[in-house]
């Protein structure tokens, strides 16, 4: 009886210990597989034409002539690319500039090294006849925002428009689709430029049988309202930025993302062809739309792809610092310290991408217009 | 035959349901102070029942394979899922009972544990579990870890109670007998926890449904039916019948499940009348 204690509780002990043991990081391997090294890169959603460069450089072997063997690792509802970077489960991962500042205050070690994305993408959209164009028109209507961070390019829009998001509007969380502003159960929706803003312009109208046209809608843009912030940038492990290695390592990675997203501007068809063989469940005119879209947010780019202008960075980080939601958060209570961002590899690159021909700023840039059909299809 | 029937009525009494509402509700839903009672009974919340028949029967995108091949090929997926997990988890579950069992200390030592574990939070567990896939197994196996993390539980809990039903009269005859605690175990205690098994396993299988859905969704699995339903979700702006589809896919999953562990019980319960005996 004793002696069957003693096992008892030596089971009990291990059991425990293997339980505890569970939850524990596990080592990354980094075998080398044919001279290549691998990499991964966390991006923030399944495949889309919003991460077309990468596919990109991937697909056209921009990342395997920098001697890289790059995967894209899909995100996930419960997937935060920045903290999956910091926990060093992915070498880089592409986070939004402000909820990426929020999880470095909480402890991650990333730094910003490109910022593909010059420009925010955010819209409200509301009916044309409600007469909302503005910021300020939101006053006592039903504002459907996202939550979980997205939503601070709103607010500080609102603020900044002399209302109080507390108090002068009606918030309502809004679900992934648009239905709720085509129910007219709220008066103005968060939307993406490069993606439900067109699953409105996707839609029929019941009245006329007709799609919904850009008629339809009013649209307020964060970027003329003085409001938006960075989105979209690369970022990697800082403290493994202090590793000549993994500099060098970074500035391959950059040059071929470089060459990936100058090859999706001037093929945005090809692009989407890609990113539709990838599986990708949205429409081949959605994704095109995406692809146009995304483009828009990025070229022309005056200093060259993925550089941090430090007007746009001091704007992201003020907004984040004295924007409060409806709670009364700020995305951060102090501003980034440490070093949040270097333009050093992405200069690097951009020379690199230069000297092998890439036009890095795409000044001549023209979007062609996309038609979209019903359900994106 | 009769039982072909009764589902069979449940389900035409299902979509007079859902038909006989569009017909009367309100398009815009019922609003009683403020709060939504009734929800809208239009075509962009509820679509019509062969507009959803339609659309499984249309090609997921233009040229692409029908909606429903997909939707069954995401089944198959999951299913594989589930069922990975559902043995993983009924086993691991036996065992801890056993153990529980055997041994109070284990029993009062790591019963606590077993409970708590299932008030983690899915949201909080799967990123970590999500961090496994291509490193220690294939991301699909990550989603069955999580099926199999709540299956268990019905399993341990519900087996600790039928291995610890038998009468102390029918445990002293096995003493008297002088039968060890493995013959025990075999001739009087598992048959004995088989009434307290089934009905387990059969939350199990319903847990390891969840578990699986929700883990593709959590971590963004490809293949599956919860990655398809949150795929077809964010096109409900434009095709609203189309995120029915999966959730129909997901529902036939749920009662393929149930069915499959229900056949289960028939070879096994025949034994039931022998417990009856042996308790007695």
């Amino acid at each position: 009886m004793r002696r069957n204690r003693i096992f008892a509780s030596i089971v009990t002990a291990s059991a425990l210990l293997l339980a505890g043991c569970g939850t524990a990081d596990s080592a990354v391997t980094t075998a080398p597989s044919g001279g290549l090294t691998p990499i991964k890169l966390q991006l923030q959603w399944f495949f889309q034409a919003q991460f077309a460069g990468y596919i990109a450089a991937v697909d056209q072997g921009f990342y395997r002539a920098q001697g890289l063997d790059v995967e894209l690792l899909e995100g996930g509802v419960d997937i935060v690319p920045q903290t999956v970077l910091a926990q060093g489960k992915a070498d880089y991962a592409v986070a939004w500039v402000p909820k990426a500042l929020a999880s470095r205050e909480q402890g991650a070690g990333i730094t910003d090294v490109g910022q593909i994305f010059a420009r925010s993408g955010t819209y409200q959209v509301a009916w044309k006849d409600s007469g909302i164009t503005s910021a300020a028109d939101l006053k006592g209507k039903k504002v459907g925002n996202w939550g979980f961070g997205n939503e601070f390019e709103l607010f500080a829009g609102m603020t900044k428009a002399g209302i109080d998001p507390g108090k002068d509007v009606t918030l309502v969380q809004q679900q992934f689709d648009m239905q709720a502003l085509l129910k007219k159960e709220i008066d103005a929706a968060q939307a993406m430029s490069y993606n439900e803003y067109a699953q409105l312009l996707e839609a029929k109208n019941p009245a006329t049988g007709q799609l919904y046209t850009a008629d339809d809608f009013a649209i307020i843009d964060w970027k003329t309202e003085g409001s938006s912030m960075l989105q979209d940038a690369v970022w990697a492990n800082t403290e493994k930025l202090s590793d000549p290695n993994y500099q060098a390592q970074t500035v391959r990675f950059l040059t071929a993302t470089i060459q990936g997203w100058a090859f999706c501007r001037d093929n945005a068809e090809k692009c989407r062809d890609m990113v539709v063989a990838k599986g990708s469940k949205l429409g081949t005119s959605h994704q095109l739309w995406q692809m146009t879209e995304t483009n828009k947010l990025i070229w022309p780019s005056t200093g060259g792809i993925g550089v941090i202008d430090e007007t746009a960075w001091k704007q992201t980080v003020d907004l984040s610092m004295t924007t409060r939601n409806q709670t009364g958060d700020t995305v951060l209570t102090k501003a980034p310290e440490g070093l949040a961002y270097t333009n050093d590899y992405i200069n690097q690159a951009l020379d690199a991408a230069k000297a092998a021909g890439v036009d890095v700023t795409g000044a001549s840039f023209q979007p062609a217009p996309v038609t979209l059909t019903e359900g994106g299809a | 035959m009769r039982r072909f029937l009764a589902v069979l009525a449940g389900l035409l009494t299902g979509a007079a349901a859902w038909e006989g509402y569009k017909a009367v509700g309100n398009p815009d839903g019922t609003v009683l102070f403020g709060v939504r009672v009734l929800p809208r009974a239009d075509d962009l919340s509820m679509p019509h029942l062969w507009t959803i028949a339609e659309r499984l029967g249309a090609p997921e995108l233009t040229g692409g394979r029908p909606v429903w091949r997909v939707v069954v090929d995401a089944c198959l997926f999951t299913l594989g899922i589930t069922t990975a997990g559902f043995v993983a988890g009924a086993l691991i579950g036996l065992a801890l009972a056993v153990a529980m069992q055997r041994f109070r200390v284990v029993e009062r030592g790591l019963l606590p544990y077993v409970i708590i574990s299932q008030t983690v939070p899915l949201v909080a567990l799967a990123p970590l579990i999500a961090g496994w896939g291509g490193v220690l197994m294939p991301p699909w196996a990550t989603v069955a870890v999580i099926a199999a993390y709540l299956a268990f539980f019905p399993v341990a809990v519900g087996m600790l109670r039928g291995l610890q039903s038998p009468s102390a009269a029918g445990v002293e005859l096995m003493r008297s007998y002088a039968a060890g605690w493995w013959r025990t175990l075999v001739t009087l205690r598992l048959p004995a926890a088989l009434p307290y098994l089934f009905p387990a396993l059969r939350l199990a299988g319903a847990a390891a449904v969840v578990g699986a859905v929700v883990g593709e969704i959590s971590t963004g699995t490809r293949g599956g039916i919860g990655r398809l339903l949150i795929e077809y979700a964010r096109e409900a702006t434009s095709d609203p019948a189309k995120v029915y589809t999966a959730m129909l896919g997901a529902a036939l999953l749920g009662l393929l499940v149930a069915g499959a562990v229900s056949l289960l019980e028939l070879p096994l319960m025949r034994h039931r009348r022998h417990v009856e005996v042996a308790t007695l």
